[in-house]
């Protein structure tokens, strides 16, 4: 407790007790977590960190958990890969893939903040956990609750891809599908928690929540050698993620990790059918205009992104940009890493792949630099989206005539 | 044309601890003068010093956000709810 002195206003700066509130009351500012870095300094090390477990929690120091961590002990220090093929298919030098479409234990990123969540929840006294999800974050909190023996109550779209739903049902939370857009969920869920004592891990809890991404910034960081990247492709709903990242960078300098002129160009990766980030990034504006969702990309569909503003100013303070991706361009983003680097990556990673070439293509990120592409989901949940896509494979009797005739069937076809 | 109106739990220090409150106006703009002169101070937190909605409030009428209607000149009628809600994160 003594490296944290409570939450404070990101906005007017106002200093407000550790508690389960997540908005200034004054100007409504997103409360943050504010750590006394001077504390930190020289008691969080490269050698203490290269000493912990190999999850996000070696990074324990720089998360805002008072006691043991409650749930999810395994989650995070996922591959950071060196994209070889990827990279001769972009004609780029390096590129590296931070592949969160296997964290442990639900195979998104949402594991980081939900195990900060879930802990905080129980450090706080809660015996239930909600929360409004696009799929991912659902299927996250509801095992997480399950580990940690609370209660949950799950909020989704109902539209959600199916195994979405399945992979949040087994682990048998009370899941609620409402008839709407996630941005209506999320309001509803906003007055759902004013009204029930419950841990909503994106509503009350979000200043102890967002921090888990913080993990995902470090590890790309450390994996490296505790250097920075030049440029980072990130996928945005909300826009905490790519923010966070950043922060995760700052805090490194700060504390005197990494070189003080590291830096990285962060890039935001949206859908052109939800893309007011990206818009915003485009137009050079720090308005943000919120949209109706209209995109495959369902866990990146936030039509009405809270910290739109923040990522808009990552992305130009880091002198980064963004880029919006058809949903076409998405399904041949993520047919494009499966079949050069062997990673089955969901929609919002489609996105992010799709964003990234664009921007290589562009000139926007020079081919000569380091560049790291965010994957934060897994494939196997949004199946659907490919159907319509990949060839139908061969049919044939069990006899080695019949895989001849088959085999030259296919060469003939591709010369 | 008398609405309900949802305060959330930050600004209802301001209410006496009210969720929902009665008030009055012709489109949001003039709600939020009528909120102004029952419960002194509300307004301030809901408009910046040049008299826009804070960048980290919504505010939906009849659950729909007013960025989509037409924003503070959003046109009221008796019996319609207008939620004031700040904006969270995703998921």
């Amino acid at each position: 407790m003594e490296n944290r002195n409570g939450l404070r206003c990101r906005e007017c700066g106002r200093q407000f007790p550790a508690a389960p509130i997540h908005v200034c009351e004054f100007c409504f500012g997103p409360l943050e977590v504010d750590y006394r870095y001077d504390a930190l300094k020289g008691v969080v090390t490269r050698a203490s960190i290269e000493a912990g477990p190999p999850s996000m929690w070696r990074y324990k120091e720089l998360l805002p958990i008072d006691g043991d961590v409650a749930v999810g002990h395994h989650v995070g220090f996922t591959p950071l890969i060196r994209a070889k093929n990827l990279a001769d298919e972009l004609g780029c030098r390096e590129i590296w893939v931070k592949n969160d479409s296997v964290c442990h234990p639900t195979w998104s990123f949402k594991d980081r903040v939900v195990s900060v969540a879930v802990t905080k929840a129980r450090e706080f006294g809660f015996d239930t956990v909600a929360c409004a999800s696009t799929g991912n974050l659902a299927n996250s909190v509801a095992a997480h609750a399950a580990e940690g023996r609370l209660k949950s109550y799950i909020f989704i779209p109902a539209d959600l891809e199916q195994g979405k739903v399945i992979a949040t049902l087994v682990y048998d939370p009370t899941l609620v599908a409402v008839h709407g857009t996630y941005d209506e969920v999320n309001r509803l869920c906003s007055e759902i928690a004013d009204k029930y004592r419950w841990a909503f891990v994106n509503v009350n809890f979000r200043p102890y929540y967002s921090e888990g991404s913080k993990s995902y910034g470090y590890e790309i960081v450390e994996q490296l050698g505790w250097k920075t990247p030049a440029h980072i492709v990130v996928p945005c709903a909300g826009g905490s993620l790519i923010t966070k990242i950043w922060k995760a960078i700052k805090e490194l300098k700060l504390l005197g990790l990494i070189d003080e002129t590291s830096s990285a160009k962060m890039y935001a990766a949206q859908a052109l059918g939800c893309g007011p980030i990206v818009t915003m990034i485009k137009n050079d504006t720090d308005v943000l205009v919120p949209v109706r969702p209209s995109t495959i990309a369902k866990s990146l569909a936030i039509g009405n992104p809270a910290d739109g503003y923040y990522a808009y100013k990552t992305a130009k303070e880091s002198g980064g940009s963004g880029e919006h991706a058809t949903d076409e361009e998405i399904v041949e983003g993520m047919l494009l890493l499966a079949r050069t680097e062997g990673i089955f990556t969901e929609t919002a990673g489609g996105v992010t792949v799709a964003a990234a070439k664009k921007l290589i293509e562009r000139g926007i990120i020079p081919r000569d630099e380091s560049i790291v592409i965010c994957i934060t989901g897994n494939g196997l949940k949004t199946p659907d989206c490919l159907q319509d896509s990949l060839e139908a494979h061969v049919k044939i009797k069990p006899s080695l005539s019949a895989f001849d005739r088959a085999l030259a069937d296919l060469k003939s076809q591709t010369s | 044309m008398a609405v309900l109106v949802r305060i959330p739990t930050p600004l209802r220090t301001l209410t006496k601890g009210s969720a929902e409150i009665q008030a009055k106006g012709e489109t949001v703009d003039s709600l939020i003068g009528d909120l102004e002169r029952q419960y002194p101070g509300l307004k301030d937190r809901l408009l910046d010093e040049s008299g826009e909605l804070r960048r980290f409030i919504n505010i939906y009428v009849n659950q729909e956000d007013i960025r989509f209607l037409q924003a503070k000149k959003t046109a009221l009628k008796d019996g319609d709810e207008v939620s004031i809600v700040p904006a969270i994160a995703g998921g």
